[in-house]
């Protein structure tokens, strides 16, 4: 009992420092400090609507902190998620414009889905290959193909599937009506993606916690040399989890695809991802805490969309904070001596 | 073959690589030290915010840039001091660095959004500007730009010919042997991260009170990630950079003169174009680097190993990789 | 330059590398400094560098009192070592290499140094050739010469002729030669008494961390150096046994060569028979862990074939658990625990419906390994997790490679472990296994590979050894009528 309080005592003391941080910023600008944090952690509760936004934004954001916890358990810096969401969104889209008027909704969204894992785990794995055999920095190549996925969209979205007349950056040809995800009512929530969401964190907590392979995966990722002299396929499991992840990313850009912007946009990603990166950074493979995590951030970054309107003052407080926090936690992982290269 | 539109293109890609060739410039010193610094696209908004801010408020441009040189240098010595003393990922710091300045210069920002402040002066230096052709080029821009032409002749001639710069470049391939040496790695890599920090700095302040005038959300938003490519495309030589920052740029007006497609060439794919070129520079880079090709290019003809070697010059071996003080 | 120490003591947590270290050095001479595996001699070498603090004692440089203690203050003062694999930066050329760090500030004049101290030491060295295109001997020379300029009075070369040919050592010594008429002092580590004989004015032996033998003027016999190095020899009766089995050998290599970063091991022929203990005789650093890592299937070796069971190995096969000596990092996962282990094993280590907490409960037992099946293995004592990677094994091993067995344990759990060995032997098993202690090596082994100068040496039945002799083919004593 004593070692667990031990154990949370650092981390508190983080989230002190950042919060006193954020709140030093806060009255540079001018504003009320307790108003503000306020509005940031029940700015998204107030109405069904604004809970709905937040939730649309929980439950990609929630895929993404899975997925990257996999490649994170492997030992790997996956910076390329945005990329793999981005192409998810486009293999979606790909298969969606084949939607005839009649046919069954369903299999069509299936099989977008379904697209979107397959082309976002391609997208990880080509980054993974090329860091296995070719020695590539997986931040570079990643970034790179980030880079590339985005031109990708641009592509799409400007040429061949442009709204009938003028092409412009809100996106491609919309989606049928048909096609669109049902929502609650009076909302723009649509359950199906939430509910994937938990179901994909349902199935990694088993994989990395409860399976062979998954503590295969986390001997890779502590040791590469003791797992493969203890007969680890160390090759293939890294691998293996970061497909994984990036058919997570795919599956979130899909779900952007069909049920939030019912077209492909170009910011298909939206910094979701990189939120992402910031969630599996502060949890580190933990998969335990990374459900509550991404909620906290969903709530906060939610709630800062009305900061604004009520106190005037810029929305990113919610990633300064955030930031604040993984960076607080992290130094303060390093000098308990946890935090490796 | 239009030759004034010509000459005009080729002086305004000139003028608008500057803060990209401060930019990479920084990268450079740090990285040829052994420390990577991924914060760079934060660092360049923030800084660039700070020094719009101060020249915007008292009305100097050079209290702006002493800002913006100030918030490159801090964030720098954070890395520093985080990367290198610590030993803490230097990817996870500077990629959390990264967002975190990007956010930060979102909100202190705010309320210089779409304000009009001071900008660098243009300065047309007498008798060389009226030089036909070279004159156009290169004597009339400001001294933004003027920098940005004499930092690469300088940094390359500092790394390659002295003795400071080699030891920097020791320190960033084996940074045990130079321990054993006597040299103090920690200090020096400080002294290094941040000089580059201070001239990523320069280089954010370089768009907002200069070449991209002004403040808006998000300004110069993947600049940053734009240098670190460039960087390692032109495999840490300066002038290689120095050409990777022009042809970003070249690339970038062809791109928005192609609107009308006349080339069919879409011109995303133009803009991409630099990052699936670095990707594959790295890829061939690092498997010709790669132990087991070694042995079978050492039995190569001399001057076709030295081809190799030329081309394919790889990473600082210590990059990126904690020093530990016996 | 004169050096003195007094009393000198370096403790690394609970094991003392040196103790009361009182010599001198005087200048203007070649001092041999011998001593087996663990003797002390590189904690010494390192103080003197400046590589690391003494925790208490004196040194004194021409009668002064110094505070060595980092590499600056032992560059100021004037003592470079050079080590195996010398520490220079592969990209730069001879004269960058040099010039990094030198305070001479023209490079014409370094240049022109590097050519001077070429010529009068005989080493072919050319100021624009890359350090990465030398080989491991001339980048040995190119650091010497960089200490010279450097105006180093005291030059430490911790055994510097492994990885080097017989032309280089030949070089090497006569340059020493020259060096030392300067009125420089020269500390030469070996182990090779051979060397010692031909090169040094002085001798100074080393054994558990303190001088046994000060300063003995050359000529010395070879016994007196051995026994000094060892003490008393152990009488090991003979086990009543095992002479050396013909038939399908365990592992084979024709015509082998392996190398590792600094130096190249064979060519040679062996054949390791099945059901035998096999001790791996030689100074720390000979090849032993590169020969093992390639019997595990982890390198593949430059010439020849390694035949595993018959099979050539290509890569690392179930049957064979190497053991290294660096359990952290290297051998077992810190943060997870036996029970994790174990599972991580499963298809070597549990029966069909086997759970995998209660085999680790009953490893534990077996092995008297202090610790919980949950508990991560990095919270165990070393000698715990020694245990535990030994109990790790899985009993269908056919090969053992072991680093340092029984590194940190206590004698009797010592024992115990060996017991065990010997059981998987005379299942059939193959155990190697890498020991500084020469009285294990001789009181566990069937048969003994001794690795000298890049060589290993055949097959030797143990029964045809004794303690002296032993230690005499590790010294190279006889090493070439032995080797493979």
């Amino acid at each position: 009992m004593k070692t667990q309080f031990v154990a949370l005592r650092t981390p508190i003391i983080a989230m002190v420092v950042a919060l006193t941080i954020t709140a030093v910023l806060l009255l540079l600008a001018g504003a009320d400090v307790f108003a503000a944090f306020g509005v940031l952690l029940t700015g998204a509760l107030t109405t069904p609507s604004r809970i709905a936004d937040m939730l649309m934004l929980l439950a990609p954001l929630l895929l993404c902190a899975v997925g990257l916890t996999m490649s994170f358990a492997a030992g790997q810096y996956n910076l390329g998620i945005e990329g793999q969401i981005t192409v998810g969104g486009v293999a979606a889209m790909w298969f969606l414009r084949g939607y005839q008027d009649g046919a069954p909704v369903i299999l069509y969204w299936i099989g977008a889905v379904l697209c979107g894992m397959l082309m976002g785990a391609l997208w990880a794995l080509l980054v993974a290959l090329l860091k296995r055999y070719m020695r590539v920095s997986e931040i570079f190549a990643g970034l790179g193909f980030n880079f590339v996925a985005l031109g990708l969209a641009l592509y799409l979205v400007f040429g061949p599937w442009k709204r009938p007349g003028v092409a412009s950056m809100s996106g491609t040809e919309p989606l049928a009506d048909a096609l669109w995800l049902p929502t609650v009512t009076g909302t723009r929530l649509t359950l199906v993606t939430p509910i994937l969401a938990i179901m994909m964190l349902a199935i990694v907590w088993r994989l990395i916690r409860h399976t062979h392979w998954g503590l295969q995966v986390r001997a890779c990722g502590l040791s590469a040399l003791a797992s493969v002299r203890m007969g680890v396929p160390a090759t293939r499991r890294t691998l293996e989890a970061m497909a994984l992840c990036g058919a997570c990313a795919g599956m979130a850009g899909a779900l952007q695809v069909i049920g939030v912007y019912h077209a492909l946009v170009p910011n298909v990603a939206s910094g979701i991802g990189l939120m992402g990166l910031l969630v599996a950074l502060l949890v580190r493979a933990d998969i335990r805490w990374v459900a509550a995590v991404a909620l906290f951030f969903a709530v906060i970054t939610s709630g800062s969309i009305q900061l604004p309107l009520t106190l005037s003052i810029d929305s990113s407080i919610s990633g300064v904070l955030q930031g604040l926090i993984v960076l607080a936690i992290i130094v303060a992982r390093a000098r308990r001596g946890e935090e490796a290269a | 073959m239009n030759w004034t539109q010509l000459l005009t293109d080729i002086a305004a890609i000139i003028a608008v690589s500057a803060p990209l060739i401060i930019a990479t410039m920084g990268i450079y010193l740090s990285e040829r030290a052994g420390v990577i610094n991924l914060s760079v696209d934060g660092s360049m908004l923030l800084a660039g915010m700070t020094g719009f801010a101060v020249a915007y408020t008292t009305n100097s441009v050079v209290l702006g840039f002493v800002a913006a040189a100030l918030v490159g240098g801090l964030i720098a010595a954070l890395i520093a001091y985080l990367g290198v003393s610590l030993r803490i990922s230097q990817t996870a710091i500077g990629f959390v660095l990264a967002l975190l300045c990007t956010d930060l210069s979102s909100f202190l920002g705010n309320p210089y959004v779409q304000q009009t402040g001071p900008a660098v002066p243009a300065w047309s230096i007498p008798g060389l500007a009226t030089i036909p052709v070279l004159g156009q080029l290169l004597f009339r821009h400001d001294a933004v730009i003027y920098l940005s032409l004499v930092l690469v002749p300088l940094i390359a001639w500092w790394m390659m010919r002295t003795r400071a710069g080699l030891i920097v470049r020791g320190l960033g391939e084996r940074p045990d042997a130079l321990f054993a040496r006597g040299i103090d790695v920690i200090r020096w890599r400080y002294v290094m991260v941040i000089i580059g920090g201070v001239l990523i700095g320069l280089a954010g302040v370089a768009y907002t009170l200069d070449l991209k005038q002004g403040w808006t959300y998000r300004h110069i938003a993947g600049t940053g990630w734009i240098a670190l490519a460039i960087v390692i495309f032109g495999a840490w030589r300066p002038w290689r950079i120095l050409l990777g920052c022009y042809f970003f740029a070249a690339l970038q007006t062809m791109a928005s003169r192609l609107q009308d497609n006349t080339w069919q060439i879409p011109t995303q794919v133009l803009q991409v174009a630099p990052f699936v070129v670095m990707i594959l520079v790295l890829a061939v880079v690092n498997s010709l680097g790669a132990p087991e090709l070694q042995r079978w290019i050492n039995r190569l003809p001399l001057p076709v190993r030295r081809m190799i070697r030329f081309l394919a010059s790889p990473a600082p071996a210590a990059l990126g990789q904690p020093f530990i003080q016996q | 330059m004169h050096v003195s120490i007094q009393q000198l003591n370096k403790s690394f947590g609970p094991v003392s590398a040196n103790q009361n270290i009182t010599i001198a050095f005087a200048a203007g001479q070649i001092h041999g400094i011998l001593g087996e595996n663990g003797a002390g001699k590189s904690t010494l070498m390192k103080l003197l560098s400046g590589v690391y603090k003494p925790d208490s004692g004196q040194i004194f440089i021409n009668g002064n009192a110094v505070t060595l203690g980092t590499p600056r203050l032992a560059v100021q003062i004037g003592i470079g070592m050079v080590g195996q694999d010398p520490l220079d930066v592969p990209v730069f050329s001879v004269l960058e290499n040099i010039a990094c760090g030198m305070q001479m500030p023209n490079d014409a004049d370094i240049r022109q140094q590097i050519i001077h101290w070429s010529t009068t030491l005989g080493f072919p060295l050319s100021p624009d050739q890359r350090m990465r295109d030398l080989t491991v001997g001339q980048r040995q020379q190119v650091e010497i010469v960089r200490l010279l300029i450097a105006g180093s009075h005291v030059l430490i070369l911790d055994e510097p002729t492994t990885g080097i040919t017989a032309a280089q050592v030949e070089a090497l010594f006569t340059a020493l030669k020259t060096i030392v008429t300067t009125g420089k002092t020269v500390l030469f580590v070996t182990h090779k008494l051979d060397e010692i004989a031909v090169l040094c004015d002085t001798v100074t032996v080393l054994r558990a961390g303190q001088i046994v033998g000060t300063q003995m003027a050359m000529p010395i016999s070879k016994e007196t150096m051995l026994t000094a190095m060892f003490g008393e020899f152990l009488n090991h009766p003979n086990a009543g046994a095992k002479s050396i089995p013909t038939d399908a050998p365990r592992w084979q290599l024709k015509d082998t060569m392996l190398h590792d970063a600094t130096f190249v091991l064979g060519p040679f022929n062996l054949s390791l028979p099945k059901g035998m203990i096999i001790g791996l005789a030689g100074l720390e650093g000979s090849g032993q862990r590169i020969f093992m890592q390639h019997l595990a299937g982890t390198f593949y070796p430059d010439r020849g074939q390694v035949h595993f069971n018959g099979q050539p190995l290509t890569r690392a096969n179930p049957l064979v658990a190497w053991l290294p000596a660096d359990r952290l990092h290297e051998g077992i996962i810190g943060a997870m625990s036996l029970s994790e282990h174990v599972l991580l094993m499963r298809d070597s280590l549990l029966a069909a419906n086997q759970n995998a907490t209660e085999k680790a409960a009953q490893l534990i037992a077996d092995y008297a390994i202090k610790a919980t099946p949950d508990m991560p293995l990095q919270q165990l004592s070393g000698g715990n997790q020694q245990r535990a990677m030994l109990a790790l094994i899985p009993e269908s091993a056919q090969g053992i490679l072991l680093e340092h067995p029984t590194r940190g344990l206590d004698t009797v759990s010592a024992m115990a472990i060996w017991q065990r060995l010997q059981v998987r032997r005379d299942n059939g098993a193959t155990v190697l296994f890498f020991s500084a202690d020469l009285s294990e090596v001789m009181q566990y082994s069937d048969a003994v590979l001794v690795f000298f100068g890049g060589q290993v040496s055949r097959l030797l039945a143990r029964d045809t050894l004794s303690e002296e002799v032993l230690a005499a083919l590790i010294g190279g004593v006889g090493f070439a009528e032995v080797s493979a």
